[in-house]
């Protein structure tokens, strides 16, 4: 007997289509990707997207305000700033520097992060405790506070920034691998991988780290909004990006001094903090629930 | 419970040990020479130089400079100033009362808000209301704060003219520091209108400080009442006859309060961080701006040991929040 046709409607759906299917469940998710897309697409293309050079300055029309109000002009959609440079310009390649540091910075703290945890997970008397310990240090400090610490170290700028926040991203990758980890390892499947004779690498990377992946991703997205937040907030301080590089934190920075005058310096670079903070924590938020329902009640 | 205590300060010790290494990695971690960055100078005099580096001890080993530091915390001496050659201990004390103030302030706003909201939005599960609870709450979260307050003083300050841009009271007023707290020392000073004042300095900061916490507590809340809602205690409460706000307040809320009451205490690491942020907009004297001065200033000992005093501190807090926790939960207390 030969099977001519399968029902397509009675076969397993592939993972990425049962995925897809749980993650579009939930329709904020769903706006965050979108957003996020229209963002990447915006650092990806910013010199061809942009109108102006960021750091073009048209000394004729210093703090111009936007199109729709009172001598709006169409040359500067949103306006232009203190120095006349265009602020929608300004707010893409923005957009290329915080997607840089959060992807960098996610980056360079997961990857240590996870081996730290693995470690620590497959080691739990003799590393254990000491990396565990090490990681309690560094949460005794409020995140903000410790990069804080560290680029008053390192002094303030870009791959500082980028430095600081990986640093403080750390630990919660490490205890999240850890606890991950510890729960694999009274399966079953891992001592048969153990019997079959798997190295402790093999055994590490590929049959245990796979399935401790679920929390480890939602854990970079949310941790790549607030690096976002963090890397903003270090440039608000003065003690991140420094100007003329249009981050959007430093941008706020620099616009204080225009509260009174021209709100667009003020409100823009904020709002565009603020969207792309809540797009990533929406999208997370659909993630976590995709991929791993048991987070569905943690914060 | 005190052997779970004493579990707890067998904790805290190495914590501390490593809290003081990092504070003194700090400083000798600066790159460059840290005479010259401390002095602000380049090429300075040889011999001045010599002397800086014995007087701060730079000349010993590291271990030995390490030991000398633990010695000097251990008896009270945290250096001083660089800019105002005051104790850094004392201008700590007279600073801290602020940044208490503040985020007392914070946390009465986002607790009380909070918790009302997260009840409401659990009892009417999948209304409107819920919805709109639970979307301005990840907005909330999501709020770059320090952009948050500069939209509050161009709204109400500029705009409105209703509360001042900045600081903690009015320079009419000479209130002498008592408590160090401003609505305690202003009522104590009988002077005309200072509370007042006092209070309109506080709104702002404190609405700004709180945001965060007020959208973790409003979204904890409403999961905890939703979890405590199901349980079979409630059913049975309800079925006895009790009225319905007994049924929520006395069985309900009390028992949903206890996940958001440790809410509370992690909040207490986000508060200080985020009254860095606040402090700086509202140029309100607290410890937040206080550091982030020095570290523009290169005041190196304020930052240093500054940064050592806030890790205690919430050090201090964790651990009592735990202990807290310790009492109110068996469960936690008997864990290995």
């Amino acid at each position: 007997m030969t099977v001519t046709s399968l029902d397509q409607s009675l076969l397993y759906p592939s993972p990425l289509k049962e995925f897809w299917q749980a993650f579009s469940h939930n329709k904020g998710a769903v706006c965050g990707l979108g957003f996020m897309l229209l963002m990447v697409f915006c650092a990806l293309f910013a010199p061809w997207v942009a109108p102006h050079h960021p750091s073009e300055q048209y000394r004729d029309f210093l703090l111009t305000p936007p199109v729709w109000l009172e001598g709006g002009q169409w040359r500067f959609l949103l306006g232009t700033d203190e120095l006349g440079r265009d602020l929608l310009s300004r707010l893409i390649h923005g957009a290329r520097l915080s997607l840089l540091i959060g992807l960098a910075s996610v980056v360079l703290s997961l990857i240590p992060g996870i081996l730290l945890g693995l470690v620590a997970g497959f080691f739990p008397r003799l590393l254990g405790p000491g990396i565990m310990r090490l990681m309690d240090i560094m949460l005794a400090l409020p995140s903000l506070l410790l990069a804080v610490a560290i680029v008053a170290i390192l002094g303030p700028g870009l791959i500082n920034t980028i430095f600081a926040i990986a640093i403080v991203s750390l630990p919660s990758y490490v205890r999240l691998t850890r606890a991950a980890v510890m729960g694999e390892l009274n399966r079953d499947y891992v001592t048969a991988a153990q019997l079959a004779g798997a190295s402790l690498p093999r055994l590490m990377f590929f049959t245990v780290l796979p399935n401790c992946m679920a929390p480890l991703i939602v854990q970079a997205t949310l941790s790549f909004s607030s690096a976002i937040l963090d890397a903003a907030a270090l440039g608000f301080l003065g003690l991140g990006v420094q100007p003329p590089t249009p981050e959007w934190g430093t941008m706020l920075a620099s616009a204080r001094d225009y509260i009174e005058r021209a709100w667009w310096v003020v409100s823009l670079p904020g709002l565009a903090i603020l969207l792309s903070v809540l797009a990533i924590n929406l999208m997370g938020d659909g993630l976590r629930d995709a991929l791993d329902p048991k987070l569905k009640n943690a914060i | 419970m005190l052997s779970f205590i004493a579990r707890r300060l067998g904790l805290l010790i190495p914590t501390f040990f490593g809290v003081t290494l990092l504070t003194f990695a700090l400083i000798r971690l600066i790159p460059g020479d840290p005479v010259e960055v401390m002095m602000g100078e380049r090429r300075v005099d040889p011999e001045m130089h010599a002397q800086a580096m014995e007087r701060l001890g730079l000349n010993k080993p590291l271990y030995a400079q390490y030991f000398d530091y633990i010695g000097q915390l251990a008896s009270g001496n945290l250096g001083e100033s660089l800019r105002s050659r005051e104790s850094v201990w004392k201008e700590f004390l007279t600073l801290f009362p602020a940044t208490v103030e503040l985020a007392l302030a914070a946390l009465l706003f986002a607790g009380t808000l909070g918790v009302i909201a997260g009840v409401i939005a659990a009892l009417k599960r999948g209304s409107l209301f819920d919805h709109g609870v639970m979307g301005i709450s990840l907005t909330g979260y999501s709020m770059p704060i320090f952009w948050w307050g500069l939209l509050l003083i161009m709204f109400f300050s500029v705009g409105l003219g209703w509360t001042p841009v900045s600081g903690r009271i009015d320079l009419l007023y000479d209130i002498p520091p008592v408590t160090g707290f401003m609505l305690i020392d202003t009522l104590l000073s009988e002077e005309q209108g200072a509370f007042v004042d006092a209070l309109h300095h506080l709104i702002l900061p404190a609405i700004v400080l709180g945001t965060i916490p007020l959208a973790v507590i409003a979204r904890m809340t409403r999961s905890a009442m939703l979890e405590v809602l199901r349980e079979d205690y409630i059913r049975t409460a309800r079925a006895k006859g009790l009225s319905p706000t007994r049924v929520v307040f006395v069985h309900g809320l009390r028992n949903a309060l206890i996940p958001v009451l440790t809410v509370f205490g992690l909040q207490v690491g986000a508060l200080l961080a985020g009254a860095v942020l606040t402090e700086t907009i509202f140029s309100w004297p607290g410890i937040g701006k206080w550091l982030i001065e020095a570290i523009g200033a290169r005041d190196y000992p304020v930052v240093q040991n500054g940064i050592l005093l806030i890790a205690c501190l919430v050090i201090l807090v964790n651990f009592t929040v735990d202990i807290l926790y310790g009492l109110a939960n068996p469960r936690i207390r008997h864990q290995k």
